[in-house]
C-alpha cells in the first residue's frame, strides 16, 4: 500500500479560472488540491488541465462524494473512478471527510454530520479500510465543522478520530478553520478543542475563512463558507499546530468568492512562512546536543 | 429514557424538505436551529450547480424565477450521483411539465442544449481526423465511407429556433428580437479548450445524426435529402473535415 506524503509546505486550492496565471508565472507553490469529483468527466478540458499541472506540481486529490461517514458502505463504482483517478495523477495524497453526503441512492453534495458512537466509529473503519484497500493506498480524514451535534453521540470528535486513524492507518487532514468554527459553535476554547486531537497523525491542515451569521432561533454562528482570507483567529491555532507538531504541508482553501490569484498567492505565502520557521526551528533543534540547555529552551 | 436514533432517511426526507421538520435525532433544542444550515447548504449548493450549467436557460426567466424553478426540480430529482457535472440532465423533461413557465415553449429546448454544452465538454478526448485522412480516399470509395463521429459531437433538433434564442442571451438580449420564428437544428461540440455550439442547415441534423447511427455517407446522404430538398452533401461534408467532427473511419 503506498504512503505517499505531500511535502510540508503550502498549497491551494485549484481554481480553473487561475490556470493561466498558474502557467505563465509557475509560483512557487508546495501543491495544489483539487476535488475529485471535479475531475470525474471522461475526457476534456479540465483534465487537461489537470494534467498539466501535476507536470509541474504536487497534486492533493480531496473526495467530497465518498459519503465515509455513512451508514451504507461507500459506493464500489465511486471507488472504482477514484481509483482511476489517483493511478493517473499519483497525487501527494487522497483525503475525505468524516462525514456522509448521500443515502439510499440520493446523493446531498453537502457534507452531514455523523453521530459519534462505539457503533458508528466500527462501522467508519470499516468503510476507511475498504477505501484504502481499494485505492491502494493511506488515506486521510478531515474533521468536519460542526454545527450540532446528535442524542446518541458519545465519543468526543477528537478520540474518535483518533481511534480511527489508529485503527485504520489512515491520517488526519486537520482542518484548522473547522476546528475554530465547531469551537465557537460549541461553545468550547478552539486552542484547547485543536490539542484534543491525534496531532501525530495529521498529514496536512487545511486553513479558510468562515462567516458570523445567526442560527433561525437567533443565536451566533459561524458558517464554514471558504469565501474570505484566513482570519487571525485561523491563524494563530496554526501557529500551536506547528509548535506542537513541527512543519506540515498547509492548504489554503478559497471556494467561494474565489479572489484573483495575488490574493491566493500572498495567503500561501503567510502560511509558508509559518511553515518555513518551523522548518527553521527543527533545525536549530536538530544542531544542538539534545538535553543542553539551549535545546531545552528551544524545544519549549 | 432511551435516545432516538440516527436514521439517515429520515435526515434526507428533513433536507430536501422544505417545510418538514427537523430530525428528532439532534441534541437540544438549539440544534432545530442549526439544522437549517445544511438544508440551506444543499439548497444553495444545487441550485447554484443548476445555475451554472443553465446560464441562458437562468437569464430567459430570471434569477429568482429560475431558483423557485430549479428548487422544484431539486426536490423532485435530487442528484443520484456524486458527480454534479452530470446532474441536471432531467431538467429540460421536468421544464416541460414546469406550468409556471408554460408560456415559454421553447425553455425546455434551450435547457436541452445547455445540457449538451455540459455533455460535449466532459465527452472523451479523441483525436479529429485531419483533412489529408479524407483526401486519402478515392472518389468511387467515398459514399462507402462510415465515420465514427468525435465523442463531443450533439446534434439537436428543435421546433423552436433554440439557436438564435441561445445566442441571444449570449448578449443578454431579449427572445422576442428572434426571427423568423422557425425550428433550428443545433451542432454541440467540443472544439479545443471550449465548447462551439452552431446553426445547422436544413438536412445536416439527419445527415449527422445518420452518421452517428452507422450509416454511409452516401446513405446518409440519402436520409437527408429526402427530408430537405435543399441539402448539400458536399456543404456537410465540409463542415465535418473543417471541424473536426469525425475522428475515426470505421472498416467496411
Amino acid at each position: 500500500m503506498s504512503s505517499r506524503r505531500l511535502t510540508a509546505a503550502a498549497g491551494v486550492g485549484f481554481k480553473p479560472q487561475h490556470f493561466e496565471a498558474i502557467r505563465e508565472a509557475r509560483p512557487g507553490i508546495g501543491f495544489f488540491e483539487v476535488h475529485a469529483e471535479n475531475y470525474l468527466g471522461a475526457g476534456g478540458p479540465p483534465l487537461m488541465r489537470l494534467e498539466a499541472l501535476r507536470s509541474w506540481y504536487e497534486l492533493s486529490i480531496h473526495g467530497v462524494g465518498l459519503s465515509i461517514g455513512g451508514v451504507e458502505r461507500p459506493d464500489s463504482a465511486h471507488l472504482v473512478r477514484l481509483r482511476h483517478l489517483c493511478d493517473r495523477f499519483q497525487p501527494g495524497s487522497f483525503s475525505e471527510h468524516l462525514a456522509w453526503s448521500g443515502h439510499g441512492g440520493l446523493y446531498l453534495n453537502d457534507l452531514l454530520p455523523v453521530p459519534l458512537t462505539s457503533e458508528s466509529l466500527n462501522r467508519v473503519a470499516a468503510h476507511v479500510a475498504e477505501a484504502q484497500d481499494r485505492l491502494g493506498r493511506s488515506i486521510l480524514i478531515e474533521n468536519p465543522v460542526t454545527y450540532l451535534t446528535f442524542e446518541e453521540s458519545t465519543i468526543p470528535e477528537p478520540a474518535f478520530l483518533a481511534e480511527l486513524c489508529r485503527r485504520t492507518g489512515c491520517g488526519l487532514l486537520l482542518d484548522v478553520a473547522n476546528i475554530f468554527v465547531s469551537a465557537t459553535n460549541l461553545g468550547v476554547a478552539a486552542q484547547d478543542l485543536l490539542l484534543q486531537y491525534p496531532l501525530g497523525a495529521v498529514g496536512e491542515v487545511h486553513l479558510a475563512g468562515h462567516e458570523a451569521s445567526t442560527d433561525r432561533l437567533g443565536h451566533p454562528v459561524l458558517i464554514d463558507t471558504h469565501g474570505s482570507a484566513v482570519p487571525a483567529e485561523v491563524w494563530d491555532l496554526f501557529e500551536i499546530l506547528l509548535g506542537a507538531r513541527g512543519p506540515l504541508p498547509a492548504l489554503i482553501e478559497w471556494d467561494n468568492d474565489v479572489p484573483d490569484w495575488p490574493t491566493l498567492a500572498s495567503e500561501a505565502e503567510t502560511a509558508g512562512r509559518s511553515i518555513g520557521a518551523a522548518h527553521a526551528h527543527r533545525r536549530q533543534l536538530l544542531a544542538m546536543p539534545m538535553g543542553s540547555a539551549g535545546w531545552k529552551e528551544a524545544a519549549t | 429514557m432511551r435516545t432516538l436514533g440516527h436514521d439517515p432517511a429520515r435526515f434526507v426526507a428533513a433536507l430536501l424538505g422544505a417545510d418538514a421538520p427537523p430530525p428528532p435525532e439532534l441534541r437540544g433544542a438549539a440544534a432545530n436551529g442549526r439544522f437549517e444550515i445544511y438544508r440551506n447548504n444543499v439548497a444553495a449548493g444545487l441550485v447554484r450547480a443548476l445555475a451554472t450549467r443553465f446560464p441562458a436557460t437562468e437569464r430567459l426567466v430570471g434569477g429568482a424565477f429560475f431558483a423557485a424553478m430549479a428548487e422544484a426540480f431539486i426536490r423532485r430529482h435530487p442528484p443520484r450521483s456524486p458527480l454534479l457535472m452530470t446532474y441536471g440532465e432531467a431538467f429540460p423533461v421536468f421544464l416541460h411539465g414546469y406550468a409556471p413557465a408554460k408560456d415559454l415553449p421553447y425553455l425546455p429546448d434551450v435547457a436541452r442544449l445547455e445540457v449538451a454544452r455540459g455533455q460535449a465538454y466532459h465527452a472523451a478526448d479523441a483525436d479529429a481526423l485531419p483533412p489529408a485522412a479524407f483526401a486519402a480516399v478515392s472518389v468511387e470509395k467515398i459514399g462507402d465511407l462510415r465515420l465514427r463521429l468525435h465523442p463531443s459531437v450533439i446534434v439537436l433538433r428543435s421546433a423552436h429556433p433554440v439557436f438564435a434564442i441561445w445566442s441571444a442571451q449570449q448578449q443578454a438580449a431579449p427572445p422576442l428580437l428572434v426571427s423568423p420564428w422557425r425550428a433550428e437544428d443545433t451542432l454541440v461540440h467540443r472544439s479545443g479548450e471550449s465548447v462551439a455550439v452552431e446553426p445547422l442547415a436544413p438536412g445536416e441534423a439527419a445527415f449527422l445524426l445518420a452518421l452517428q447511427n452507422g450509416e454511409s455517407l452516401a446513405d446518409a446522404a440519402v436520409t437527408a435529402m429526402e427530408e430537405a430538398q435543399g441539402f448539400s452533401a458536399e456543404g456537410a461534408l465540409t463542415r465535418i473535415v473543417l471541424s473536426g467532427l469525425a475522428s475515426g473511419m470505421l472498416a467496411g
